[in-house]
């Protein structure tokens, strides 16, 4: 960046605006003191978080893993899992973006209710989410009657069931960051092009959409990584049927009673797939969450 | 490119929780007025409502002969459609495009197609001298640099109105000038309707026709800008503007006084010898002999001392026309310390010599109506 402009007057060539590192540790700087009580809790809560996963690796037959991870029933569960949790995550965005974008942007009535109702699956148990679902869906549900009645259309207990289950769990997480995102980015840009001219649609797909696509890549994989590790709404809204319905985490807890050694290399596969996710999503789409 | 002339019709109020907007004005075809005003004076409400970005509770907007908004009928076109365009004191440049793409914007938002957008973007990034910055990102562009795309890309969206909210305040000193005439040149360039919000009375002077000045949501005083700065009516104008100023014509040596005095001082860019042009100075900038003084200064003038008048730490001196001295010295100010006037025994009716530094003096266009003597 060394081209200065040729043009006249006291304009100064060259001034980038690139900050310094984001939030880059200065070790110079010294901070307030911390009170020292709150490492003991700190550091126990740090253990609560690590020791488990640490537990499980010293558990696992390591010299069975390769045989363990890719038996056929194990193949069959990480693929349908893989498949799902791509479909949700697919699902999220397509419903959950638009949600997001209304909700940060639109003035919805009732926008405090509506945000609230977002967020209730985040802290409702899962399996009551599956439940819900049922009782919406199933052959003798809300939905579910007509469906079956003029459409011939049963939904619970198919790989449909586990998609609409994951996607009911893990939107949220996105809906949640990608309104944050929104809400940070402000819509400065927006009204500028505006006054540039352009319809909404235009300001969405070139202004909106591109100025969101970091925050997007974090709630995508957030909503993918929960979508994936999804039990309690699966299992009480899909069942536990092998190749349709039995996800990675159904088998490992059906592995459990009958083979540890294979819960543990199947749960150590799922801890791999999550350290894989946080090292892609961390941090924004923690902060994003928030 | 067929410049856009529309004459814009203003005649609103809008309410808030205690302030009030209550503004009435006309702006003619390819004219430029400065709206001018203390923060909370209701001049980013006027742009709002004007942008399409505030509704008013009364009143009309009419562009052109298209009626943008009308509060009664509830009519209110949205803000894409109005052909306003907007330029504040941020670039906000889209961080994700190219200075070009930027620019090439607003063109591929009303329908040209992308090789021609080019066209239109380069074509506007070389007339606001930027034309090499054309493939680098916001991030790698100064503050100067980033407002000068700002300023191709409003102008390159063909807007029937230009609205500028202070596009120069968050700008180096070093950089506000350049563009304010590289801002001056393309607005008259185009003959462009524009409306300049500023707290800056060389804003008002250097870019705009006409003035008005905003108070607490109205129109306090509005006329030519050199006149309403150069004789405020009201002590609130007076204040905003701060400043002394001669009027005359830009000659190469400086400044040339109706009485054919030459006044040497800091010559704006974008100054064009033979036109009207105003010599702008701070009152604290003059200095007050009672012998004329010989040495570095180069414009002084003889004065007779009409007035003092105590300011906060500093005694103004207002000066009328000494017999034989220039005429357009009457009226003018200048302060210095109460150590001074004693020193020198100042007192109404004294003959004195009025200094001021060249370096201290700005010479710049005032477009408009011609010269008249102070």
């Amino acid at each position: 960046m060394a081209a200065a402009p040729s043009s006249p007057g006291p304009l100064r060539p060259d001034r980038p605006s690139v900050p310094f590192g984001r939030g880059g540790a200065d070790r110079h700087r010294t901070r307030a003191a911390l009170p020292w009580p709150l490492w003991g809790p700190a550091l126990a809560g740090l253990g609560l978080l690590v020791l488990p996963v640490l537990g499980l690796v010293a558990r696992a037959d390591w010299v069975r893993l390769p045989e363990l991870v890719t038996s056929d029933a194990a193949l069959t569960a990480l693929g349908l899992s893989l498949r799902t949790a791509a479909a949700s995550t697919a699902l999220c965005l397509l419903l959950g973006g638009p949600l997001a974008v209304v909700l940060a942007r639109g003035r919805p009535p009732g926008l405090r209710v509506l945000r609230s109702l977002v967020l209730l699956p985040l802290v409702l148990p899962p399996v009551v989410g599956g439940l819900a679902l049922l009782y919406l869906l199933g052959r003798t549900g809300l939905v579910g009657r007509y469906l079956d009645l003029y459409l011939g259309v049963r939904v619970p207990f198919t790989t449909t069931a586990v998609v609409l289950a994951q996607t009911f769990v893990a939107m949220p997480f996105l809906v949640v960051s990608l309104e944050g995102a929104l809400r940070t980015a402000g819509d400065r840009y927006e009204t500028v092009a505006a006054t540039l001219g352009a319809r909404p649609w235009t300001v969405f797909w070139r202004v909106t959409v591109p100025l969101l696509l970091p925050g997007l890549g974090s709630a995508v994989v957030l909503a993918f990584a929960r979508a994936l590790g999804e039990f309690g709404a699966t299992i009480a809204f899909a069942g536990s049927l092998a190749g349709q319905t039995r996800t990675l985490p159904l088998e490992i807890y059906l592995q459990r009673e009958s083979d540890v050694d294979g819960a543990v290399a199947l749960s150590l596969l799922l801890v791999a797939v999550a350290a894989v996710v946080v090292v892609l999503a961390r941090p924004r789409a923690v902060e994003g969450a928030r | 490119m067929t410049p856009r002339s529309s004459a814009l019709d203003v005649d609103v109020e809008l309410g808030r929780p205690g302030f009030a907007l209550s503004v009435a004005l006309r702006v003619e075809p390819g004219e430029v007025l400065a709206v001018l005003g203390p923060n909370g004076s209701g001049k980013s409400t006027l742009l709002g409502v004007l942008a399409g970005l505030l509704r008013p509770d009364r009143g009309r907007v009419v562009l052109g002969g298209r009626t943008l908004t009308d509060a009664g009928r509830g009519a209110h076109v949205p803000p894409h459609r109005r052909g306003v365009g907007l330029l504040a004191q941020q670039p906000l440049l889209f961080p994700h495009l190219t200075a070009e793409a930027n620019v090439a914007f607003g063109p591929r938002a009303r329908g040209v197609p992308r090789r021609a957008a080019r066209e239109i973007a380069r074509r506007w990034l070389s007339e606001v001298d930027v034309l090499e910055l054309a493939d680098r990102r916001p991030a790698e562009l100064s503050g100067g640099q980033a407002q000068r795309v700002a300023v191709a890309r409003a102008l390159a969206a063909e807007p029937d109105l230009v609205l500028l909210d202070e596009p120069f305040a968050a700008l180096d000193v070093d950089a506000a000038p350049a563009l304010r005439a590289v801002l001056g040149r393309v607005l008259r360039a185009g003959g462009r309707t524009a409306l300049v919000v500023t707290h800056d009375p060389l804003d008002a002077l250097v870019l705009s026709d006409r003035l008005v000045v905003l108070d607490a949501g109205v129109v306090v005083e509005a006329g030519p800008t050199r006149q309403v700065l150069a004789r405020p009516r009201t002590a609130f104008t007076a204040r905003i503007a701060g400043l002394e100023l001669v009027a005359g014509v830009a000659a190469p040596t400086g400044l040339r006084a109706p009485d054919g005095a030459v006044l040497a001082g800091h010559r704006e860019p974008g100054l064009v010898d033979g036109v009207p042009a105003v010599a702008v100075f701070p009152p604290r900038a003059v200095a007050v002999h009672r012998e004329r003084p010989n040495g570095s200064p180069r414009n002084v003038f003889p004065v007779v001392l009409a007035g003092l008048e105590p300011r906060a730490d500093v005694v103004r001196l207002r000066a009328a026309a000494a017999p034989g001295g220039p005429g357009w010295a009457e009226g003018l100010s200048a302060d210095v310390t109460p150590a001074a006037v004693a020193d020198l025994g100042l007192e109404p009716g004294l003959p004195v010599w009025f200094a001021v530094k060249a370096t201290e003096v700005t010479l710049c266009p005032a477009p408009g109506e011609t010269v008249s003597a102070r």
